[in-house]
């Protein structure tokens, strides 16, 4: 019996882009069901696959390696049976509202007058009577997820998957949605059997989930998967619900690992080089600081977002950024200062620089480059050359994102300087030879 | 007509100077001329012409057989973009051929090939259908590319959650180059169908009072028309004839382009409303009339039906079918059979050039070197009025509205249409042809230019030009550090259109037929009229391939390095 509740299940998933040496392996090792009546929420930071796998799980994109069963049969091509809702509505602006849900319909040869009657009663459930046969550009956000929404349901799937529904919306609308998604689903008014939600939002996968699956970056894995025994209707403020939020959290941000692992290895050399996170270096400062004028020098992390009003999307690299450097660690979803992080928050603008430089020195990236500088003859070295080598294990566009971030970390620290002009990078002053 | 505040990047995919798919397709190209002229060693030396008469009440006749080979011709140019930018954008292997073809093409000056397309056509076919055939195919050559460029690109940037959502709701082929592709494609294509019509134009002209030697291949038509009326000195008939084009191109901009222009702004892609957007006094007048709703109703809506059920069923196929292992054969086989047949017009078309005498390769090379001077000279002197004139019209919008329409109507007059119109002056002028085939290629380019100069001049950030006026930078200095840099993108950009119509415009203008007199100047396009003239085939092949050749060196060598360098250093986003 338990063998027929399953609607979609992924065995051994392995997506890599590109081929030969400078390949990028997205998600790996992915073993995922997906049963009826079940709402599940794939969970992580930008950049760990997740809207790859729901890419996967729809048909639009075939796994290298690994299966995609539904119903218990391998999936070829698109899924007939599943649909998704888009984070930027993937709206036709040239179609009104109304023709926005037909064409849905239209794809699958339903003829007028019944496609009409349908996409009417449709957006007539979603709240959006009388806005037929306005434009989506005239509609706000909320409006035009709604849209979105409508022609999902058109099509009655068995399987709807949200990528990030709500995130390009504002608070109230969001709010709103979340509730009225919950109520459709709940209450059996739409015929659908499971809901796959991509989200980086913690709270929002509590609110919604029956189980969360959190998922890491590079490569993508399952790190962990959180059920969510709450009922609905959830409340935002109660105990329950802000115990389970810490929960996941911590699940999420994972504690700080030993400083061989921490750091990884240098480019060239065998082993996973660890990317530089994308944080300013003055948003590291600014935790810091904050961690300084907190009781025990620790706060929760889903705390820490909220005081300093950061998405935890944001967050999570300038804690990363401090935990390489030895300035913070993770422990249990607490965000500790270190001692070394004390002193840093309380030393005067010249001293910080002194220690941001020793420490990130250790960084296998920064002493790659540095010692790269110094073996050429004029201590010059165009930047192409580093962005060559990283790209046998990073994307082009990431690559490059890396060299601009060493940059910043080795202006910052006065390691070396770079003239964007000749796209040189060159060693401030020629270090004595060791 | 081409328009300030839209600049029209060109198409220049990345890549080497020149690598083996260039070459394969310059081959392509020589084999292909060379057939062309060998079918052509039939026709007689001697061509009747058609009479063109100069009774006013003939002009209606040749309006409409002039705005009918446009008409053909862009139609054709259209099917064939949509098809071959489908073909490029959905098939990895087509797109391996097809983009550089496309890409040496649109270098390639098409009025080259004229004498070629003619004398190969009228070989086999009747005097009249080849001359008209063949008008409409230079007219498709000069229009087919950039349609083609702009809905690949289209095709190539569609983003990605509108290409997932009509994946996911398993649109059909039909389905989605209804709802997705065209409307996606639709302003860039509706933008560069204006242009196109603008540059058939010039093109149509040339075409209709081809004559070389004793073979008169001239069109009855509005430019067989206005040739004949110069030709005889009749002014009255000029002017008739001139405001009958004039009227045309006005008409056609008013009632076609200008809606349409209109009508295309609901395929906007963002989500905010245009600043300025295309309006149309025709198109409102359309808009509210109850005929074109009921026809809309009635006839579009239901059409479109019918089409969706009877185009609907299949699903379009998401993932590459791999042809089975008998049609690979049979792909084998074709593949094998067309390199041998182009092996074979190789070495056929070396054979013929290696009879080409050594005098006739001098008179080849002096000749390019002329040409190449007098390109030059054409478009460095263009850009010496244009650059100083476009600033000014574009950086102050009150000039701008009163000289912006009287330039569009002088640019809309296709240059070719005016030459018999400025023999009948030039030629008396002291250096005669020389000065004359100048003046005539700066007529053919300047507008480019021009009009890239106004809209480089317009968008140069406000906040710059305070800046600079509050650092008390004037005169020159105001130029060399904001005016300038500011238009340079778009000024390489008119500059790399003016040249290629430069190189066109020098076939009809090096040689010209006028007042049953010869008039010629050393130049490769006289060359090549020379050689059709006499029916010299090889050299004529000789000089065609030639021009081709040095033509897309240029471009390779000089154009598309400086429009990087414009593209990367000097771009103000």
């Amino acid at each position: 019996m338990a063998e027929n509740n399953v609607l979609m299940e992924l065995r051994n998933v392995r997506q890599v882009y590109g081929r030969g040496p400078r390949s990028i392996v997205a998600v790996d090792g992915i073993n995922l069901v997906v049963r009826r009546g079940e709402f599940v929420a794939l969970l992580g930071p930008s950049g760990c696959g997740k809207s790859t796998l729901l890419r996967i799980i729809t048909g639009l994109n075939v796994p290298t390696e690994g299966e995609v069963l539904y119903r218990g049969r391998p999936l070829r091509g698109v899924n007939p049976h599943a649909t998704i809702v888009f984070q930027t509505f993937a709206l036709f602006p040239w179609l009104t509202v109304i023709e926005n849900v037909e064409v849905a319909l239209r794809a699958r040869g339903v003829p007028l007058p019944e496609r009409r009657e349908r996409a009417l009663s449709l957006l007539d459930r979603v709240g959006l009577d009388g806005f037929e046969n306005a434009y989506p550009r005239e509609l706000s956000g909320g409006m035009r997820q709604k849209v979105g929404f409508a022609r999902a349901m058109a099509v009655e799937p068995e399987l709807l998957c949200l990528d990030e529904p709500f995130s390009a919306l504002d608070v109230l609308s969001a709010d709103a949605l979340r509730g009225e998604l919950l109520e459709l689903w709940t209450s059996g008014q739409i015929p659908t059997q499971a809901i796959i939600l991509v989200t980086h939002n913690i709270e929002e996968a509590v609110f919604l989930a029956d189980r969360i699956v959190v998922m890491d970056t590079r490569p993508g894995r399952i790190a962990a998967e959180v059920p969510v025994t709450l009922s609905h209707p959830r409340q935002r403020k109660s105990e329950e619900f802000l115990a389970m939020v810490d929960r996941v959290y911590a699940a999420v941000a994972g504690e700080t690992q030993a400083p061989a692992v921490e750091l990884g290895s240098a480019p060239g050399e065998p082993g996973k080089t660890r990317a530089l996170p994308l944080a300013p270096i003055s948003a590291l400062a600014g935790l810091l600081e904050h961690l300084d004028e907190e009781r025990g020098n620790r706060e929760d992390l889903y705390r820490l977002a909220d005081d300093l009003r950061m998405e935890i999307d944001d967050l999570l690299p300038v804690v990363e950024a401090g935990e390489i450097l030895d300035f913070v660690h993770v422990d249990q979803g607490d965000v500790c200062l270190t001692p070394l992080g004390e002193t840093f928050a309380e030393a005067s603008i010249l001293a910080r620089k002194e220690i941001f430089a020793s420490r990130s020195r250790r960084v296998p990236l920064i002493r790659w480059i540095l010692k790269g500088l110094r073996s050429a003859p004029d201590h010059r070295v165009p930047r192409q050359f580093f962005q060559d080598v990283l790209e046998w294990e990073f994307t082009p566009e990431e690559a490059e994102r890396q060299i601009d971030l060493a940059i910043a970390w080795g202006r910052y620290g006065e390691l070396f300087g770079y003239d964007d002009d000749t796209e040189l990078l060159y060693l401030e002053v020629p270090e004595p030879a060791k | 007509m081409p328009r300030a505040r839209r600049r029209f990047a060109p198409f220049l995919p990345p890549g080497p100077v020149f690598d083996v798919g260039d070459a394969a397709v310059l081959l392509v190209v020589g084999v292909l001329l060379y057939l062309g002229v060998r079918i052509a060693t039939g026709v007689p030396l001697v061509v009747p012409g058609p009479a063109i008469r100069l009774d006013p009440r003939a002009l209606p006749g040749y309006a409409l057989f002039s705005t009918g080979r446009m008409l053909a011709a862009y139609l054709l140019s259209l099917t064939f973009s949509l098809v071959y930018a489908r073909l490029a954008a959905y098939r990895p292997v087509a797109r391996l051929v097809l983009i550089p073809l496309l890409d040496v093409l649109q270098s390639v000056p098409i009025l080259s090939f004229l004498p070629v397309v003619l004398l190969s056509l009228s070989a086999f076919l009747p005097r009249r259908v080849a001359a008209e055939l063949s008008a409409i195919v230079l007219i498709f050559t000069s229009q087919a590319w950039n349609l083609t460029f702009s809905f690949y690109q289209a095709l190539e940037t569609i983003p990605t959650d509108l290409d997932e959502a009509s994946r996911t709701f398993r649109f059909s082929s039909w389905l989605r180059f209804r709802t997705l592709e065209l409307p996606f494609a639709a302003q860039g294509l509706i933008w560069n169908s204006v242009m196109s019509w603008a540059g058939g134009w010039f093109f149509l002209m040339a075409a209709e009072v081809f004559v070389v030697g004793g073979r008169d291949f001239r069109l009855p038509g509005l430019g067989a028309y206005l040739q004949a009326a110069a030709q005889s000195g009749d002014i009255r008939a000029l002017l008739l004839g001139l405001g009958t084009l004039v009227a045309i191109i006005v008409l056609l901009d008013q009632l076609v382009w200008r809606p349409l222009l209109a009508w295309g702004e609901r395929f906007q892609l963002e989500m905010v409303e245009s600043q300025e957007p295309a309006t149309s006094w025709f198109y409102s007048v359309l808009q509210r009339s109850r005929l074109v709703d009921r026809f809309v109703a009635r006839v579009l809506r239901p059409l479109g039906e019918w089409l969706d059920m009877r185009l609907g069923g299949r699903p379009a196929t998401d993932q590459p079918v791999v042809p089975p292992t008998s049609r690979r054969w049979i792909g084998v086989l074709f593949g094998v059979l067309l390199a041998s047949g182009l092996l074979y017009g190789l070495g056929r078309a070396v054979l013929w050039l290696i009879h080409v005498p050594p005098a006739s390769w001098e008179e080849i090379g002096k000749g390019l070197l002329a040409t190449l001077l007098r390109v030059t000279a054409a478009v460095g002197l263009a850009t010496l009025w244009t650059v100083p004139v476009g600033i000014l019209i574009g950086t102050r919008p009150r000039v701008a509205a009163v000289l912006q329409p009287l330039v569009q109507i002088l640019a809309s007059v296709p240059a070719t249409a005016l030459f018999p119109v400025f023999l009948l002056f030039l030629l008396r002028l002291p250096g005669g042809l020389q000065l004359g085939a100048l003046l005539l290629m700066m007529t053919g380019t300047q507008w480019y230019i021009l009009f890239n100069a106004i809209a480089g001049a317009s968008a140069i950030p406000q906040d710059l030009d305070f800046t600079s006026r509050l650092l008390g930078l004037h005169g020159l200095r105001r130029w060399r550090t904001l005016l300038l840099p500011g238009i340079f993108p778009y000024l390489v950009t008119g500059l790399i259109t003016a040249s290629g119509g430069a190189w066109n415009a020098s076939i009809v203008a090096e040689y010209v037929e006028f007042g049953g007199r010869t008039h010629s100047v050393t130049g490769l396009g006289a060359v090549i009229a020379r050689a059709t003239a006499a029916g010299d085939y090889p050299l004529l092949l000789a000089a065609t391939l030639t021009m081709i050749l040095a033509v897309v060196l240029v471009n390779r060598l000089f154009w598309r390095r400086l429009y990087r360098r414009a593209e990367e250093q000097y771009r103000l986003q």
